[in-house]
């Protein structure tokens, strides 16, 4: 596959001043539009990744290449970056905390609406007015997630967003989640060491080795969108979460050799 | 959504409403029978005011000589809020030029302890003598004032989610805009934490300086009132500026209590009461 990539990481090394070895020789191509998740156990390298997709943290080997732009092109407002915590502002409202993207970027005319549109796709329209303490697990990661939003990103980059929540509040933001990436068509890189998570979620998975971070195995997931919970019950889903884990234990084992 | 606020139980608001009445009367009982035990021992003891006065007297006292006193309340009243005003200037002022530059902070901080260590009693008489009286005492006020703040602003701003300064940086965000956008609202519990501290401490600074300026000045701020009560055994007169000094900490400690809670209710653990 070559062409119209949104981001590309070649032979992607990243090694930390204390000598640990993140990720060794990474090669990821993100298509547009797609649903790919970054499966594997922790130490992986997969949060060290999606941080170097961001520019919040900078490869010691190999490039990243961004579609249509020059090397080291990377659009802030393009991307959208979920935390593993909700990571709110707690003196600030849901409100105030959607809108700091556009207040950061000086894009303060007319966020507004763009803010009231963020939350009310998260389902949080009428919380604009409360602070991030009155809020649930549940409720302050949909503001995390409005908040990525809120600049329109083409690029949303999700570091194990619901590993907190309990399964209920995890189920019921999973299947959130798919509605809002069919119906805005974001570009969705997903990290999780959730099987079961990256299954229900993912077109694509790429499992990776733990120590150093590499990619193990690709495995693509064909099931059809729209997915809900009857899917989640169904044989086919099994099926596929077996290969998975069968996928991920392979990359347990190839990792400690 | 209108299970997002916590909703206050019906039942436990009179029961709350009958604890802080007990938080104030309480307080004001003890006081009220301290006073009324003081007084019966002034008389049944037949004590002399020069050794102990009445609580009637110390209050007539304070009517009768309120013209000096009250003048001499202004005076500690002002250097004690300039020197707590400098205070939190140069405190926060100078945690926020620390957090900027690690080569300032590493540079100047080591002094700012030895400032703070130094008891300030016995800076006070090398300062009367390098500056005018009034200087030396606010110099005084300000010295044991500004280290809580420093070091408080310091560990507030250093204490920063680093997941928001991520997402901050992801946003190429100014240095500017993350100090004013983020580190600083974070600090702000901590900031407000030193700040109370050096309310109290900058009327101790102040009283130190004058008592150590003692007769060799023209001051006459209401530490200056004791120590010359003292000599002039017009003990009444002592305990009535005492008893304004006393006030004077309180209010300074309600008020920055206020402002505290006024700032944190919204939002923060510590101003925020738990429904149990």
């Amino acid at each position: 596959m070559s062409g119209a990539f949104v981001v590309a990481l070649r032979g992607v090394g990243k090694t930390f001043s204390n000598g640990v070895v993140a990720l060794d020789r990474l090669n990821l191509d993100v298509w547009p539009g797609e649903f790919v998740s970054l499966l594997g156990p922790s130490g992986c390298g997969k949060s060290t990744a999606l941080r170097l997709i961001a520019g919040l943290s900078e490869p010691t080997r190999g490039t990243i290449e961004w579609a249509g732009a020059a090397e080291g092109a990377r659009d802030a407002g393009q991307i959208g970056f979920v935390f593993q915590e909700p990571t709110l502002m707690p003196w600030a409202t849901v409100a105030a905390n959607v809108r700091l993207p556009l207040k950061i970027k000086r894009m303060a005319d007319g966020a507004q609406p763009r803010v009231q549109a963020a939350l009310e796709r998260v389902g949080l329209a009428d919380c604009a007015g409360a602070y991030p303490r009155e809020l649930s697990g549940g409720m302050k990661m949909r503001t995390s997630i409005a908040r990525a939003l809120v600049t329109e990103p083409k690029l949303l980059l999700m570091d194990e967003p619901f590993a907190a929540l309990d399964e209920i509040t995890r189920f019921k933001l999973n299947a959130d989640l798919l509605s809002l990436w069919q119906a805005l068509g974001k570009t969705v890189v997903f990290v999780t060491h959730s099987v079961f998570e990256s299954v229900y979620l993912s077109q694509r998975i790429v499992v990776m080795t733990p120590r150093p971070g590499r990619v193990f195995t690709e495995l693509l997931i064909d099931a059809p969108y729209p997915r809900d919970e009857r899917f989640r019950t169904s044989a086919e889903y099994a099926g596929l979460c077996r290969k998975a884990s069968e996928a991920l234990a392979g990359a347990m084992t190839a990792g400690d050799a | 959504m209108s299970d997002v606020r916590q909703a206050a139980p019906e039942e436990s608001s009179a029961g709350r409403f009958a604890h802080r009445v007990l938080r104030v009367l309480l307080p004001i009982a003890v006081l009220a029978g301290g006073i009324v035990l003081w007084d019966w021992l002034v008389h049944r003891y037949q004590i002399p005011p020069y050794v102990l006065p009445g609580p009637r007297l110390v209050f007539a006292t304070l009517i009768s000589d309120w013209d000096v006193l009250s003048t001499s309340l202004m005076v500690t009243l002002t250097i004690t809020i300039e020197g707590f005003l400098l205070a939190l200037v140069g405190g926060i002022g100078l945690a926020v030029l620390f957090s900027q530059s690690r080569l300032v902070e590493y540079s100047l901080y080591p002094y700012a302890v030895i400032l703070q260590v130094t008891p300030i009693v016995a800076i006070a008489p090398l300062l009367l003598i390098y500056l005018p009286q009034q200087g030396a005492v606010l110099a005084c006020a300000w010295l044991v004032a500004f280290f809580p703040v420093l070091a408080n602003t310091t560990l507030g701003l250093n204490s920063v989610d680093h997941h928001l300064v991520d997402l901050f940086r992801l946003y190429g965000a100014s240095r500017w805009q993350l100090l004013w956008e983020l580190k600083l609202p974070a600090a702000l519990p901590h900031i407000l934490g030193g700040v109370k501290i050096a309310g109290g401490l900058s009327l101790i600074g102040a009283v130190v300086a004058e008592i150590a300026a003692g007769a060799a000045g023209a001051g006459s701020g209401l530490a200056y009132r004791i120590s010359e009560s003292g000599y002039r055994l017009a003990i009444p007169r002592m305990f009535a500026a005492l008893l304004l000094l006393s006030i004077t900490g309180i209010v300074i400690f309600f008020v920055l209590s206020l402002v505290s809670h006024l700032l944190l209710r919204r939002w923060h653990e510590s101003a925020v009461i738990q429904e149990v």
